[in-house]
């Protein structure tokens, strides 16, 4: 019967091709828009670190006093720490793991001094990173927790610069030359990608990931400045120690605390540590922090721009018109049947067999619908990525996910609209329309 | 024209008009938010940044193995970009207009007042700052050569000898418009600080709509400063009409002939740094272009499909119609008031949605309300659209014969 059915609905869509043609349209150009718009907000709300998400915090404090705050900040916290803090908080040990981090300049020198030098993101971390945020390795390991007390010159390569580098060999023990100083190389990353990279939203979260990594002690001993946002209140002193006894926030900080416990213990720990502070007469307000998982933080941090959700907004009442539309011209097309359908009636074929036959017909044209939506998002994500930076559109691509969704939500979304059409056929009164013959 | 008839005769297809409704008034909502979105944006890129763009060209320097000498290889550098060929001026300076980074800062007009009285964005330059960026002084001086001095890395806190601000930032300080000669305070450096010049324009780096910088955009202050850093400083070219990519060329080449042991990042005139920064602004005009284009396509479409179903479906009673002594322009305009009405209830809808989601956008963005107008604009578009829509339709039904009445079934 099922098979039966189908064929009189195929049947009956050629029968009017411009109308069919027309519904096929309208509903692959909603979906198209629709999932356009969707799979961009999916690649860019996505969970970048989903195994993991719930255990890694940024910890937030108030070193600047509730009256100091710009406009930005109404919560009077900022996203970053200073030095001081960092220095604490590495030095208590309160979590699992932690790590204070930033994003530094530095020039590469090439092996071949014919070269000219090219410039390099440089991560300086501990060495807690690399298990904090499951960071895949190919070769080697991380530096070691010696090496961060020594400020050892080490460092990490990223899978794409020890391709650049040494054409993708095992290069642990080789160094290599940053701003004239050489470096050994203690491990290469694996493939590793992070979208967005939440643990520094400050440059390009949807950019380029880091290619170098070496210890934060390291570093800040090199006075190697920092890349992103640094932000200062209250008197800073002169020269790189100024900066460092500042409490101008330029450094991010992460914690890995697997439980609920761990995490109720961490802000006991972050206020304990705020109040010591008052009472050791820096901070002349009462504790105020904060501590933010990965989810928690990408939501404060508005990381999805408002463009994509007013893009979405605009692309569902899009495909609201466009089923609406398709609806209307079934309704006509079903109605425009209606002493075919009577005469069936009146031969013997129940309501519930119009009703499936009509059901299956606007399926049918769902899926086609939803088959031309799928090959118009493609084109759309295409024509997005060239119109727009990465900060807008990431590297969304569709996934099977994507296109299970699509043909499911074009299949579902045109049998809803015809499910009036179908209704009103299923009622069509035999002995009206055998009359009007 | 009767409406009786009409209505009494859109009573028994009412879904299908109340479809029609619906799909106007959300194509109306969309369209116009979507215009005035179109507008703003298209203005906020336009903004002009006060240099002359299409001769200024930045170079991204990068010193490599932390050189002690650079103050001397700067000067050395910027000596040599001026007595380039087709070159005007040239400067050095921690950012540039459009390039979306900078340092921002307090201004106040007293020491220690708890809250700056306007937020500026700094840009270093010497003497040849004005020149090289093309900027128009209005009032007061330019640097002198002997207030121009190094600043070692942004951790370097001496105040500068004089600074030089933008009429908005002037106006902002001191409203009674007479900066020249007052002095600010800023918020970490210590000291006063006076103010000898006025240039009429100048951006602030950033311009992401809404984003930072929105809020000060035409707030700028030039510091007599050579910014020595082992962060990348930017060369400001300034070259002769029509001279900027050959003048890129011949910087470059010279800049490495000096010293190998720096990086060029890139090269680009501000032109091209106007259409990087406003891309995304861009890629959304377009983009929602593209969607109102095909919205108000499908909507026609639909009209178009749903009325020659109801033509189809009065072939009969149009036929009688037509015997019974009316003319083709009274079945033409049977069909066009039909869809008037309906838009007009659409367009109604469409008003009350278009402004009810201007208040969410208004809302999440720091976006303007929006203008009536373009609500009426909107409504006349969708209106004019039903009209034309229903056109073929309407003449096909004007061309069923009288006789089709005649006719059996």
């Amino acid at each position: 019967m099922f098979r039966y059915y189908v064929t009189l609905g195929l049947r009956s869509l050629r029968r009017n091709v411009i109308l069919t043609a027309l519904m096929i349209a309208a509903i692959g150009v909603g979906i198209g828009a629709c999932m356009t718009a969707l799979t961009v907000f999916r690649a860019m709300s996505g969970d970048p670190i989903p195994q993991k998400s719930g255990q890694l915090y940024v910890p937030q404090i108030d070193n600047w006093g509730p009256d100091n705050h710009s406009a930005g900040a109404p919560d009077h916290l900022e996203n970053q720490l200073s030095y001081i803090e960092v220095q604490a908080f590495m030095k208590a040990h309160a979590a699992k793991r932690q790590t204070g981090m930033y994003a530094t300049l530095q020039s590469l020198w090439p092996a071949d001094p014919n070269q000219k030098p090219t410039k390099v993101f440089v991560r300086a971390a501990y060495t807690d990173f690399f298990p904090m945020f499951d960071v895949p390795f190919k070769y080697g390991r991380a530096w070691s927790a010696s090496d961060d007390e020594n400020r050892a010159p080490v460092v990490v390569l990223s899978r794409e610069m020890n391709d650049k580098l040494f054409g993708g060999a095992n290069s642990v023990g080789k160094t290599i030359r940053l701003d004239n100083e050489p470096y050994t190389i203690s491990g290469v990353l694996d493939e590793w990608k992070l979208l967005p990279r939440f643990y520094d939203l400050n440059i390009r979260p949807f950019g380029d990931a880091d290619t170098i990594f070496m210890p934060f002690t390291r570093a800040i001993e090199k006075q190697m400045g920092n890349v992103g946002s640094t932000q200062c209140n209250g008197d800073v002193g002169p020269g790189w120690e100024g900066r460092l006894r500042s409490d101008c926030i330029w450094l991010q900080f992460w914690v890995e605390l697997p439980t609920e416990a761990d995490a109720q213990a961490y802000r006991a720990f972050l206020n304990n540590y705020a109040a010591e502070q008052q009472k050791l007469g820096r901070f002349h307000w009462a504790p105020h922090t904060q501590l933010r998982n990965v989810k928690e933080w990408l939501k404060y941090r508005h990381i999805v721009p408002s463009e994509v959700r007013i893009l979405i907004l605009v692309s569902f009442g899009f495909l609201l018109v466009c089923l609406m539309n398709a609806m209307g011209l079934m309704l006509a097309k079903i109605m425009g049947r209606a002493s075919d359908i009577g005469v069936r009636r009146a031969l013997g074929a129940s309501r519930r067999a119009i009703f499936s036959q009509c059901l299956i017909e606007t399926g049918v044209v769902g899926l086609a619908g939803g088959i031309l939506g799928l090959a118009l998002t493609a084109a759309g994500l295409l024509a997005a990525r060239s119109l727009l930076t990465k900060e807008f559109v990431a590297l969304a691509h569709l996934d099977m996910t994507d296109t299970a969704l699509a043909v499911l939500l074009a299949v579902g979304a045109t049998v809803l609209a015809g499910l009036y059409p179908t209704w009103r056929a299923a009622h069509v009164q035999p002995a009206w329309q055998l009359k009007a013959q | 024209m009767e409406f009786r008839p009409i209505i009494s005769a859109m009573r028994r297809n009412k879904v299908g008009a109340i479809l029609i409704a619906v799909q106007m008034a959300i194509t109306l909502a969309i369209l116009c938010n979507a215009l005035f979105l179109i507008e703003q944006r298209v203005a906020w890129s336009q903004r002009p940044t006060g240099t002359d763009e299409a001769n200024v060209v930045v170079i991204e320097n990068q010193w490599v193995g932390n050189p002690p000498d650079l103050g001397a290889r700067m000067q050395g550098d910027l000596a040599a970009l001026r007595s380039l060929p087709g070159v005007q001026d040239a400067t050095s300076s921690n950012t540039y207009p459009l390039s979306g980074g900078g340092s921002t800062t307090g201004l106040s007009l007293q020491p220690d007042q708890k809250n700056a009285t306007a937020l500026g964005s700094i840009y270093f330059g010497d003497e040849h700052a004005i020149g090289a960026f093309g900027l128009k002084l209005i009032a007061g001086r330019n640097f002198n050569s002997d207030e121009v001095v190094d600043k070692v890395g942004y951790t370097d806190l001496k105040p500068p000898a004089a600074i030089i601000v933008t009429r908005a930032l002037a106006e902002k300080l001191f409203p009674n418009g007479n900066a020249v000669g007052q002095s600010i305070y800023e918020e970490s450096l210590k000291g006063q600080i006076p103010i000898v010049g006025v240039v009429d324009r100048m951006q602030v780096p950033w311009v992401g709509a809404g984003g930072w910088g929105s809020k000060f955009a035409e707030s700028s202050l030039i510091v007599p400063f050579h910014f020595l850093s082992s962060y990348p400083t930017y060369y400001i070219v300034h070259s002769q009409p029509g001279q900027a990519a050959t003048v890129m060329q011949a910087a470059q080449k010279k800049l490495f002939d000096i010293s190998r042991a720096r990086v060029i990042e890139k090269a680009l005139t501000l032109t091209t740094a106007r259409t990087e920064a406003y891309k995304d602004d861009k890629g959304l005009v377009v983009i929602l272009a593209v969607v109102c284009a095909s919205l108000l396509a499908v909507t026609s479409f639909g009209i178009v499909g749903l009325t020659s179903y109801w033509v189809a479906q009065r072939r009969r009673q149009i036929g009688i119609r037509r015997a019974l002594g009316a003319t083709r322009n009274a079945i033409i305009q049977y069909f066009q008031t039909e869809n008037l009405l309906i838009a007009g209830a659409g367009a109604l809808i469409g008003i009350a949605l278009a402004l009810s989601l201007n208040i969410w956008m208004v809302n999440i963005f720091a976006m303007q309300r929006l203008n009536t107008v373009y609500a009426l604009i909107g409504a006349i578009v969708v209106l004019v659209l039903g009209q034309a829509a229903v056109l073929w339709p309407a003449l096909r039904a004007a061309s069923i014969p009288p006789a089709l009445a005649t006719r059996a079934a």
